[in-house]
């Protein structure tokens, strides 16, 4: 069975976000693997150590410092990335991006038999591609996984979702979508061979023009949302901050928890 | 030119924050001079159609069929994403559970619409909806447009008003027959695993006491769980309790765990990265108590005590107690 995992090049959680007339500041942005996708490339190159795979695909839609993600995909084990790039593809929402991840899997014609995602990217926080990618095919979903067992001879998997109150298990038919999150394994951190290694394995680049598509179709022309304008949410004053005595500290925060919040 | 709302249900009661969708989709459509109609998923949920009708909805679509009953993402987007391609509502509206969460962007895909999550804000402009969304862990704001005709949003829960259900209001119910496909037997949710504590769950609390490195071991959380209760209040953990073992991964606030907006957040020994904060400031009221006078949890906390927790939060425990006691 072959697996294709879906990855995105995002800031670093500690950035600083600047704007510059009104849009994000990219220039001073550091890039990093999405943390959600660590556990989808660790959980699907997991499955090839264990013999139920045989191949890992990692694929990226993005500029060109997303080749640098799938570069941490090839590290941690996948065997080849795809690269879908073209400057038309600037300011594309989830709808087109699933819309052409989809093309791109097409194009390539792997016959896979589980797609993971990350279940959010740490940036736009959409949760959306995954659910979207998964309705255009036609595939079942189980996203938020803390678990997975698979049975490629079967034809089956089985996912634990973590959901409110509780976990929810879901047995689908392959081929399946998952999303992975923390709680399903503990992504490694791959060794220097692994990372010289994933410099020289495959990462096959492609246009719109190769997937068929037209600048009219993807883009910010091609979608069906639009960032209107980005904003820094309202600065929080400073509060009150007490020190002393623990008596004296309770008494004011009692106080505070009365009258001000009334929550006892 | 309706607004709809999902009524998110799991085992045959409705989801607080679909009373918070029901209520902002009231909201809505009163701006827009429309209807407000909800759909309902489920099987044996014919019950709750009332209930919906209490929060303001004129119609209810009821899709009950036996395959329905739990969870199932490909039936559930195609019987409701089908539904909405014939009736073309002008706003379709969920609340933000994880169900919320997963099954809106399958029926986005399937309809072609356009959709924005985790909404803090939703306006009409121009006759049309604009969303207004955290992003990059809750370091900028992002306002959204829609180009399809219908346009979908997903509500971050807690932070939209839930409006005092009126009893005496009805609906008509429209049931929508259901068939089964291929599609809808890939899938199948085959248990429920509950881990229910008797406290609520984190995304749909009022208050909070969360508990993080400070507390030191596991066994100290009895402390934060019995303030918790007295106050009503779920019980959460930043990223270094949880990776400690000290407490189960559902109960993690922050970057990698659950984004909350209670009306109250208590951090207990948290010193507040910024991958916590972005799970948490979003709350109304935030207190921190911590030992470190510089820890960056101050810099959010609407009242911070510097101090030494395993003193402050049994004495305040106390402190409740004695009010509760005279309140009696």
């Amino acid at each position: 069975m072959k697996v294709v995992v879906f990855c995105k090049s995002v800031p670093d959680t500690e950035t600083r976000v600047k704007l510059k007339d009104n849009r994000l500041d990219k220039s001073e942005i550091k890039y990093i693997l999405n943390p959600y996708d660590e556990y989808a490339v660790e959980e699907a190159v997991r499955m090839k150590e264990a013999g139920k795979v045989d191949e890992v695909i990692a694929i990226s839609m993005g500029p060109e410092r997303a080749r640098e993600a799938l570069r941490s995909a090839l590290a941690i084990g996948a065997d080849r990335g795809i690269l879908v790039k073209d400057d038309a593809l600037d300011g594309s929402d989830t709808y087109v991006t699933a819309k052409v991840l989809v093309k791109a899997l097409e194009k390539d014609g792997v016959d896979y038999g589980m797609l993971l995602f990350g279940q959010q990217a740490i940036d736009g926080d959409t949760w959306h591609v995954p659910g979207q990618v998964a309705e255009m095919l036609g595939l079942p979903q189980t996203g938020s996984i803390i678990k997975l067992e698979v049975d490629p001879d079967a034809g089956k998997a089985v996912a634990n979702r973590l959901v409110e109150g509780g976990e929810e298990i879901h047995e689908m038919s392959l081929p399946c979508v998952v999303t992975c999150r923390k709680g399903l394994n503990e992504p490694r951190y791959p060794s220097l061979p692994n990372i010289m290694k994933a410099k020289r394995k495959p990462i096959q680049d492609y246009s719109i023009a190769d997937l068929g598509l037209s600048p009219e179709e993807v883009g910010k022309a091609g979608s069906l949302t639009e960032v209107l304008s980005y904003s820094l949410p309202p600065k929080k004053e400073a509060g009150k901050k007490v020190e002393g005595e623990p008596e004296e500290v309770v008494q004011a925060l009692v106080k505070f928890l009365k009258d001000e919040i009334k929550v006892i | 030119m309706s607004v709809w709302v999902i009524a998110d249900q799991r085992n045959g009661a409705l989801r607080k924050p679909a009373f918070e969708a029901l209520s902002e989709g009231r909201r809505l459509a009163d701006e827009l001079g429309t209807s407000l109609e909800a759909v309902i998923v489920g099987h044996n949920v014919e019950g709750l159609c009332n209930e919906i009708a209490s929060y303001g909805a004129e119609k209810v679509y009821l899709i009950d069929h036996e395959l329905l009953a739990t969870y199932n993402p490909p039936a559930y987007a195609r019987a409701i994403g089908d539904l909405i391609k014939e009736k073309q509502p002008q706003i379709v509206l969920m609340g933000g559970t994880m169900t919320g969460r997963d099954l809106m962007p399958r029926i986005a895909a399937r309809v072609g619409a356009g959709l924005a999550p985790d909404c803090i804000k939703l306006e009409i402009v121009d006759g049309k909806l604009k969303a207004t969304r955290p992003a990059i862990a809750g370091k900028v704001r992002v306002e959204i447009g829609y180009k399809s005709d219908i346009q979908m949003a997903i509500l971050r829960p807690n932070v939209f008003e839930k409006l005092e259900p009126d009893t005496s209001k009805s609906a008509e119910v429209e049931k929508v027959p259901f068939e089964p496909t291929d599609l809808d037997t890939k899938q199948k949710l085959v248990e429920f695993v509950s881990k229910e504590t008797g406290r609520p769950e984190l995304t749909e609390a009022e208050v909070i006491v969360s508990g993080g490195r400070g507390m030191k071991a596991p066994e100290n959380f009895a402390i934060i769980e019995e303030l918790a209760d007295l106050l009503g209040a779920a019980v959460g953990a930043s990223r270094a309790a949880v990776d400690a073992g000290w407490r189960p991964q559902s109960d993690q606030v922050g970057q990698t765990g659950k984004t909350v907006s209670p009306n109250l957040y208590i951090a207990v020994g948290i010193s507040g990265a910024i991958q916590h904060l972005a799970g948490m400031s979003s709350s109304k009221f935030i207190v921190a108590v911590n030992k470190d006078p510089d820890a960056p949890i101050f810099n959010v906390a609407d009242f911070g005590v510097v101090g030494d927790l395993f003193k402050v939060v049994p004495l305040l425990t106390e402190e409740i107690k004695k009010i509760k006691a005279q309140e009696g």
